[in-house]
């Protein structure tokens, strides 16, 4: 019965009896209606209260009514079966009508009568509300299913916790050894203290002696140890003081490395060396300083201030000055001797960088280059090429710089211009590598400008190519006012390109003259395009002749090259290097420089790739060819044999001593006679044993006497025969091996104690095994009874 | 600084009194001593070959039972003290070092069916046909006393077999289920029964002492956890486990003495299929023990032999049996690692040396070195097949001989016909399964 179906009904029977209000004559038929109609007026009654009302009347009756109420509501038809049916069915025991027994009554039925009453449309509101909402509670499991799930749970929780032994059994398992039982006491002598624990002071004597003891806090009973050496055990076990020590061991070696080292090092009486040291000491002060400057204002303040001390006593001080004993002999010498003089131009040198008033710190780095300049010069005056080629140094240099001799001739840069160009590009800080390979540049084309002046140069005599490093790092720091310093004088520059000269020479002379030439008249007007040509050719040699013509071919392809040609003027140089801006400053790497080339190589090898792919395939068809056409199994199994058998025959073994009975030495040889006598035959080999049969080897190594003896199979733990063999041939035994090793390498798997009961392992075990080092219980007086008494005295207890 | 001078310390040349060998200082360079590998080979041949001369294993026997020994226990604390319960329902306490029995009682109306010792060795507990679990004290009466139980608790079913927990004053029982008691209470704390009506043994692990397991006659093995209100996981395997028992230091490994001639190890964290197949018996094998040390384990079987397995091997390296002994019902390894006990149905409790060969006794440094020196080239050697077939050479019982050929020749048969069948079918219908895989039936959740 739906809601909207009874409200009409009861719509129609409100009109209805509008009139019969007040008349008390109810029939029966009406009194549906007649409740309707109270309700409808009343409006907060609610629908028991309503019934109470109306209840004058005795209970059967009421009850009556309210059936038939209900039976209303459904409608015509449900009336009419209440009319057939019989009394009694309609008043069940339940006091729920038995009528219409196949339907249910809905809670709209029962509601669905009360109308538009403030209160009640709110709960019939939620009951609607109620009625769509449809997640209803699902009946509870089975007990089977919970019992299923309660098992598994547990299951997972249980395997897990079990789990938690995995480390320890997998521990156990490949350990060398196991001592059993697990949780042994420490042996040695125990305290005494512990063993007396039960006598008492019983003397006056004794008792004096405890008082005294109680006094200074010393334990007499159970915790035998006085609070600092518990603080001490607790502080630091035997693992702990192991390793505390093995490292004190290693600190105080590597304090007697260094004191040796510094030893050494002071012994060397080179000055050069030292100088390098200073110089490099020098350098990282003035690091130093200037992050101070930037980090710690005030500190640096002071730092300058004491520099400025100590120039001033430098300014007083007569030293440097050539004015000492040495000084005044080296006078006397620098008349006829070069060294002498320079000597002695190096100390004034020295006077003068000391005595030079510092800087305002902001141009520090500019000023610095001269003042470090200075004493430099002289080194490098007198330094010459070193022999070594392999010196990454120099290798860096050439192949950036690709020393080529034909280019003296060609060109020749103005040296002012140059460093115009250079400047700009030096001003960028970052750029250390390439101030260096600027630098060097620079001595290059001036040793090509000498070249050309004058064939021969006077070459001074190398020393050691430590000292071009150090040129190259006076260089970082020194930056452009260097370059400058060398354009002014012009002499030493020149001094130093002759060396630099002899330096690059043997490598220029080693490169093919046809390049060269081939690279110069490419490349003979625009000297930018020669540079690179050369370097590539630079001692790495990336390229052949016919790359070069290809290169100079592919000008479309060049457009990424330009970069690396134009190396010369400084400007398309910077294009060329960014990718070395941002590698390391100080050091060029001869791979920085290999993938500079490779680049070009990348270009030309392009083209080509087409070519060697149809290339590579009929290779590909070749080897095919190959592998399967010259497959003469046959003939090869018979050279096979052939072979084994010829190794098979024993050889003939000559004994021939020269020198015996006869004149022996260089280019003279024992007499056919002689040879002949002493040459052994030895006995032909017993006939092998596939002598008759053709298509077989037979292998001869086999022995079955051995065989017997041999292991035909790898054993288990082993993974390779070699593995296996290794074992095999390792003696064990004393007679090859020290007592201690033989101990080491005969120590049981297991060790068991005689007569001592090996309890299952328990939890204090396994974590006293992990953290054996930090925690280490006290020792119980109950410890030192055998474990398995524990228990027992627990239960006594 | 490191100071480094030559210097000799007269320990290493000078013999502390004249008693001592003299120190001889040697030459261990190589080519002085030449053919190592066949000269060790020799030693390791003559160790094998020393080993199997002195292998006698059997110690005593201890008779004084007037029926077959059904159960045995293990004293917690003492190595000499041995309990051993017969089919009469007497229990005797034996002590191992005078082999002489030291008490008896009669616990039972019938079979002593299980036994077991309280963790402090202060009292043991024996359960019987008579359905009644039995406390006693570890201590005999004094002179005059009766002998009488501590406690007895009468239950409504036959009790089959009895563990006692091995930290805690708590046991369990099983039978028609599996209980766990507290000692202090006449009711079970705990019941575990899952659909199944009778079980054969109980055994609690040694080192998650909380965990146990059960076999029951419906051919499963049950685990529990004494603080859940359910079991946890049920394997039913082909035939029925008789016993299991706990590797005393593998919280998780457990192995089980199965009906069909075969023992099986598990990880109780996967029970679908056994980690080892130990075969050798050829009968069902009735018990097992783990040596304390957790390495190995110790057998018995019905075929009237006594086997030693190590835990990860699927063959056993030793075998006992004496002409005398008879179906062995029960076996024990002692708490020292030294002896197995044995007992069986014809009365007697036997003695066995766990390692045959070993030399009982204290030994001297040199004779103990001698001795590692000697297993070592054993171990070293052990693939060459002359030392193989020498150190694995047995005699048996010429039943058990014939048995277990028989048994090889019956196995090999079945393998050559799975092998065909799988040849001659559909490639996938017929799977392979591992000998591990096929004597698990079902892992019930």
């Amino acid at each position: 019965m739906s809601l909207s179906e009874c409200n009409v009904h009861l719509k129609a029977a409100s009109c209805f009896c509008m009139w019969v209000k007040f008349s008390k004559s109810l029939t029966v038929a009406e009194t549906v209606e007649d409740e309707d109609e109270k309700e409808s007026f009343k409006a907060d009654d609610t629908v028991i209260s309503a019934s109470e009302d109306e209840g004058g009347s005795d209970d059967e009756r009421k009850h009556r009514k309210l059936l038939d109420a209900i039976s209303s509501l459904g409608g015509k038809k449900r009336r009419k079966l209440a009319e057939r049916s019989e009394a009694s069915a309609q008043i069940s025991e339940f006091s729920v009508s038995a009528e219409g027994a196949g339907e249910k009554i809905t809670l709209s039925d029962l509601i669905g009568t009360i109308e538009k009453t403030s209160v009640i449309s709110k709960t019939k509101k939620q009951l609607k509300n109620l009625k769509n909402r449809h997640d209803t509670l699902e009946l509870p499991l089975s007990r089977q299913q919970t019992e299923k799930i309660q098992r598994e749970v547990a299951y997972g929780k249980t395997s897990k916790e079990v789990s938690s032994w995995q480390g320890v059994v997998v521990r156990n398992q490949k350990a060398e050894q196991l001592v059993f039982p697990l949780n042994q006491e420490p042996s040695g002598p125990k305290p005494v203290e512990q063993m007396v624990t039960g006598w008492k002071a019983q003397t006056p004597l004794e008792q004096e002696i405890f008082n005294l003891l109680h006094m200074n806090k010393q334990p007499l009973h159970d915790p035998v140890l006085t609070p600092t050496e518990e603080a001490s055990l607790k502080a630091m076990s035997l693992e702990e003081a192991k390793i505390r020590r093995a490292e004190l061991q290693k600190v105080r070696a590597l304090q007697s490395y260094y004191e040796a080292k510094a030893k050494r090092e002071k012994k060397i009486k080179s000055k050069k060396y030292h100088k390098v040291l200073n110089k490099a000491k020098r350098k990282e002060f003035l690091k130093q300083f200037e992050e101070m400057r930037k980090t710690d204002p005030a500190a640096a303040l002071e730092q300058l201030q004491k520099m400025e001390l100590g120039r001033m006593q430098e300014r007083m001080s007569l030293k440097h000055q050539n004015s000492g004993k040495w000084a005044k002999s080296r006078a006397i010498m620098a008349k006829y001797d070069n060294e002498a003089r320079k000597a002695m131009q190096q100390q004034l040198e020295v006077n003068k960088e000391l005595t030079q008033k510092l800087a305002v710190p902001s141009d520090s780095e500019d000023e610095e280059g001269p003042e470090e300049e200075a004493p430099a010069l002289p080194d490098f005056v007198n330094e010459a090429e070193p022999a070594d080629a392999t010196n990454p140094w120099m290798m860096g240099k050439l192949t950036v710089e690709a020393p080529e001799p034909g280019e003296g001739s060609d060109t020749e840069p103005p040296a002012g211009g140059f460093q115009e160009q250079e400047n700009p590009e030096d001003g960028a800080e970052e750029e250390e590598v390439t101030e260096e390979e600027a630098l060097l540049r620079q001595f290059e084309e001036r040793r090509k400008l000498r070249q050309t002046q004058n064939g021969g140069q006077d070459v001074v005599p190398g020393e050691k190519e430590g000292e071009v490093a150090e040129i190259v790092n006076e260089g970082d720091a020194v930056g452009v006012v260097e370059i400058s310093d060398n354009d002014d004088d012009d002499e030493e520059v020149e001094d130093e390109v002759s060396e630099f000269n002899s330096l690059f020479q043997k490598l220029a002379e080693k490169e093919q003259v046809a390049v060269i030439e081939e690279a110069t008249t490419n490349n003979a007007g625009a000297e930018s395009c020669e540079e690179p040509a050369l370097l590539e050719e630079g001692l790495t040699r990336l390229r052949s002749l016919e790359d070069m013509d290809l290169l100079s071919q592919d000008v479309s392809i060049e457009t990424g090259e330009p970069a690396v040609q134009s190396s010369v003027t400084a400007a398309s140089e910077e294009t060329a290097i960014p990718q070395l801006k941002k590698k390391k400053k100080n050091m060029i790497d001869c791979n920085e420089v290999l993938t500079k080339e490779a680049k070009v190589i990348k270009i030309h090898i392009a083209p080509t790739a087409i070519e060697e792919e149809e290339e590579n395939e009929e290779e590909q068809k070749m080897i095919i060819k190959e592998a399967f056409a010259g497959d003469d199994v046959i003939s090869d199994f018979l050279k096979d044999k052939k072979k084994l058998e010829a190794a098979g025959k024993p050889k003939v073994v000559d004994l021939t001593l020269p020198g015996w009975g006869e004149w022996g030495g260089l280019g003279l040889k024992p007499s056919r006679k002689k040879r002949r006598r002493f040459c052994v035959k030895a006995d032909p080999p017993p006939p092998r044993r596939d002598q008759n049969l053709p298509s077989v080897i037979i292998s001869e190594k086999r022995n079955s006497s051995i065989a017997m003896h041999q292991v035909s199979q790898l054993p288990f733990p082993f993974e390779s025969p070699e593995q296996f063999e290794s074992c095999i041939r390792t003696p064990i035994g004393n007679t090859w091996n020290t007592q201690r090793t033989v101990q080491k390498l005969t120590a049981p798997k297991v060790i068991t104690q005689m007569g001592a009961i090996i309890e299952p392992i328990t939890k204090e075990d396994f974590m006293k095994g992990k953290t054996l080092a930090t925690t280490r219980k006290q020792p119980d007086i109950i410890d030192f009874l055998p474990r398995w008494f524990k228990p027992e005295m627990e239960m006594n207890k | 600084m490191k100071v480094k001078v030559l210097c000799r310390n007269p320990d290493d040349y000078v013999r502390e009194t004249t008693k001592d060998i003299q120190r001889v200082p040697r030459n261990y360079d190589p080519s002085l001593h030449p053919f190592e590998i066949p000269r060790e080979f020799t030693r390791a041949l003559n160790a094998t070959k020393l080993e199997r001369v002195f292998a006698k294993p059997f110690l005593a026997s201890l008779d004084g039972h007037r029926d077959g020994v059904n159960c045995m226990a293990k004293h917690p604390a003492s190595l000499s003290t041995l309990l051993s319960g017969s089919c009469d329902g007497e229990v005797k306490m034996w002590n191992l070092t005078k082999r002489e029995c030291t008490r008896t009682l009669q616990a039972h109306e019938g079979f002593v069916r299980g036994m077991c010792t309280r963790f402090c060795g202060t009292s043991f507990f024996t359960v019987g046909d008579d359905k009644t679990i039995k406390q006693w004290k570890m201590e005999a009466p004094s002179y005059g006393e009766e002998e009488e139980p501590l406690t007895t608790i009468l239950g409504k079913a036959v009790y089959t077999g009895i563990d006692h927990h091995w930290k805690e004053g708590i046991f369990a029982t099983c039978g028609q289920q599996v209980d766990i008691w507290d000692e202090q209470k006449s009711s079970p704390i705990r019941t575990f029964s899952w659909g199944v009506d009778s079980f054969n043994s109980v055994r609690f692990n040694p080192v998650e002492t909380h965990l146990l397991a059960s076999c029951a006659s419906d051919r499963s093995i049950v685990l529990y956890d004494m603080r859940e209100a359910t079991p946890l996981k049920k394997v039913i395997m082909k035939l029925r486990s008789n016993t299991l028992c706990w590797n005393p230091m593998e919280a998780f490994n457990f192995t089980c003495a199965n009906e069909d001639y075969n023992l099986y190890s598990f990880d109780m964290r996967r029970l679908d299929v056994p980690k080892v197949v130990h075969m050798d018996h050829v009968s069902a094998v009735l018990d097992l023990d783990y040596s304390p040390t957790g390495m190995e384990f110790v057998s018995a079987s019905f075929d009237k032999t006594v086997r030693i397995f190590p835990k990860d091997s699927g063959r056993s390296r030793e075998v006992y049996h004496t002409k005398r002994m008879q179906h062995v019902i029960c076996v024990k390894w002692s708490p020292d690692n030294k002896y197995i006990l044995t007992g069986s149905d014809e009365m007697n409790i036997r003695l066995w040396k766990a390692n045959a060969s070993e030399k009982l006794g204290v030994l001297s440094p040199r004779e103990k070195a001698a001795m590692n020196y000697n297993q070592k080239l054993k171990d070293k050697f052990q693939h060459h097949p002359q030392v193989r077939r020498i150190a694995r050479h047995r005699h048996l019982p010429k039943p058990v001989y014939s048995q277990s050929k028989e048994l090889r020749v019956m196995k090999e048969a079945r393998r050559r016909k799975e092998r065909n069948v799988h040849k001659h079918s559909k490639p996938g219908s017929v799977p392979l399964v591992t000998e591990k895989e096929k004597h698990v039936l079902t892992v019930v959740k």
